[in-house]
């Protein structure tokens, strides 16, 4: 049998391997029950694709393949291993960046090359080059927006304009050199640059807080431009992988988009909090009641249902596992806990979960909005802690408020509300709490994780 | 592959996509956003094969570039994506942090 034929057999088989892995992991990750296996499976689909390729007939450059593997490897498990939970958000913006740098990269060494003598495989490379670069150069501005490298956001008018000037300039150089132009190489990098600089003024004016919804979006676009160059490469992996990511992304971003009440488009175009300082709502009616932590602990303790309200300012506070500690003692007293997360806690739609997955709460015990919203009636006790804005009932019932429509957890219905707040002053939008002023809410004032501690010790001394 | 051929196989992957993640709770969209950064750091076979091919020095860097960007794209993505999910147990589950202080 000729050995470049069975090599290519193998190569083509593998790949069949890693679609099948790729499809059944995401599936299972997408039940957190399955979730843990989903990740092995895709990993060994990715494992298997990468030693075939190995075998790809006609390959040379051997030693910089590996060298180059091995430098983004070791880099990426290292920063992957120890990054803090809380910054999760920003890695994963970086190293889906790198893969749109490599899509692109991919597309540029084919461009320069002139291999592509058909006009649809020169424009498959174009589209799927300018796409990656996007996403690298966004992906960075938005790395550099979460990491806290990035503090401003670069807003002036005519913005929108200008990059779609910036596109229509990149689509004609990729027309010019989908048409066969002759000098090719100076228009290949102008191409690349143009892509690079749409990347950084597309991303450039957007708030930190939308920036999980962008993350998202350009996650699907890496995708999209993976199948792009897989279609280029006729690597079937590269474009059933690149796919599926392209359009589950997709669904993602609108599914996060909608959790956090912000359309797509709103998002892109429009900065929020744009509205300058309007945010002065209906005055807010009554006193903030002070309870100390022994009198928390009590009324928690004797309690029959305990609703938690987590926001990121105890994940800031690093509360999270005290107040599962607490929680724990609640539990043993036979107090029914359960943990409410809105869709935007965190910083970013899920992140929440994560955080407190990391401090060891079952992820049966926390129920999203939907699930919660009627059950705090029949709650003695509902626990804000580091959640601000998400529990304001201004969004139910005033027009006037900024964040007016916005769905919140119905912590004011519960019997008791108990806040805990570092002090008194407003939340992440500005706005001032009403639920901090209702009659049934008592205010705990002091940090997160000192505040949990105090109320564990009330809670045993009872 | 011939161009129809490819074009099924994109708008096949395209519903599969869609439909593996259409009902996928809120709690999963951080974890599963990273599995799916990481399902697309498949471009790393395509930039082997780029630099595997490449000719110019010109080619050679910028597939090496894109062979070291596709790698920390694959790694990484695994490495966070692993670390999220390896902490979601259930309360029914014995190695859960039932009592997991430190």
């Amino acid at each position: 049998m000729d050995l470049q034929f069975s090599a290519t057999a193998l190569i083509q088989a593998s790949y069949l391997l890693t679609a099948f892995l790729f499809i059944m992991g995401l599936k299972r990750m997408s039940s957190p029950v399955t979730a843990r296996s989903g990740i092995l499976w895709a990993g060994a689909g990715m494992l298997v694709a990468t030693l075939a390729t190995f075998m790809y007939p006609g390959m040379t450059n051997y030693p910089w393949i590996i060298t180059a593997v091995v430098i983004g490897g070791v880099f990426a498990w290292i920063t992957g291993r120890r990054v803090a939970m809380t910054d999760m958000p920003q890695m994963i913006a970086l190293y889906n960046g790198m893969g749109g740098g490599a899509a692109a990269a991919i597309a540029a060494v084919e461009l320069y090359r002139g291999g592509e003598v058909t006009t649809s495989g020169a424009t498959l490379a174009v589209v799927g080059g300018i796409i990656g670069a996007v996403s690298f150069s966004g992906s960075l501005i938005a790395f550099g927006k979460l990491q806290g490298l990035i503090r401003k956001s670069l807003r002036f008018g005519g913005q929108q304009v200008l990059n779609l000037l910036i596109l229509a300039a990149a689509l004609l150089l990729g027309a010019l050199i989908a048409t066969g132009f002759n000098d090719a190489a100076g228009v290949v990098t102008g191409l690349f640059v143009l892509s690079l600089l749409l990347g950084l003024s597309m991303t450039l004016p957007i708030g930190g807080a939308d920036m999980p919804v962008v993350i998202s979006l350009y996650n699907a676009l890496t995708g999209l431009a993976v199948a792009f160059e897989g279609f280029v490469l006729g690597n079937a992996a590269m474009i059933i992988a690149g796919t599926v990511v392209g359009s589950a992304g997709t669904l993602l971003t609108q599914l996060m988009a909608k959790a956090m009440n912000r359309s797509l488009a709103n998002v892109l175009f429009s900065g929020f909090g744009d509205t300058g300082g309007s945010a002065t709502a209906t005055e807010v009616q009554g006193s903030l009641k002070p309870i100390e932590a022994a009198d928390a602990g009590v009324m928690m303790a004797f309690a029959q249902k305990v609703i938690i309200v987590p926001g990121y300012g105890m994940a800031v506070a690093q509360a999270q596992h005290k107040v599962w500690e607490l929680c724990q003692l609640l539990i043993d007293r036979g107090v029914t806990v359960r943990f409410a997360i809105h869709p935007v806690a965190g910083r970013m739609p899920g992140h929440m979960n994560v955080l407190l997955a990391e401090a060891g709460v079952p992820y049966d015990l926390i129920a999203d909005l939907d699930e919660i919203n009627a059950e705090f009636e029949t709650a003695d006790v509902a626990l804000i802690i580091g959640a601000n804005d998400v529990v304001n009932p201004v969004a139910r019932n005033d027009k006037s408020s900024p964040i007016y429509g916005m769905p919140i957890l119905n912590a004011d219905k519960a019997r008791n509300v108990i806040v805990i707040k570092r002090g008194q002053g407003a939340g992440f939008s500005g706005i001032e709490n009403a639920l901090f002023y209702l009659d049934n809410t008592r205010m705990l004032y002091g940090d997160g994780q000192a505040a949990a501690s105090a109320l564990i010790a009330a809670v045993k001394s009872v | 592959m011939t161009g129809i051929v490819a074009l099924y196989i994109f708008m096949l992957a395209a519903f599969t996509g869609y439909e593996v993640i259409a009902r996928v709770p809120v709690i999963l969209h951080t974890p599963l956003m990273s599995g799916s950064n990481f399902v697309h750091g498949i471009v790393l076979v395509g930039a082997m094969v780029a630099l595997g091919s490449a000719g110019t020095t010109l080619e050679q860097v910028i597939g090496f570039v894109g062979v070291l960007l596709a790698a920390g794209n694959a790694v990484g993505g695994y490495a966070v994506t692993e670390r999220m999910l390896e902490m979601f147990k259930s309360s029914g589950d014995k190695r859960g942090g039932a009592k997991g202080r430190h």
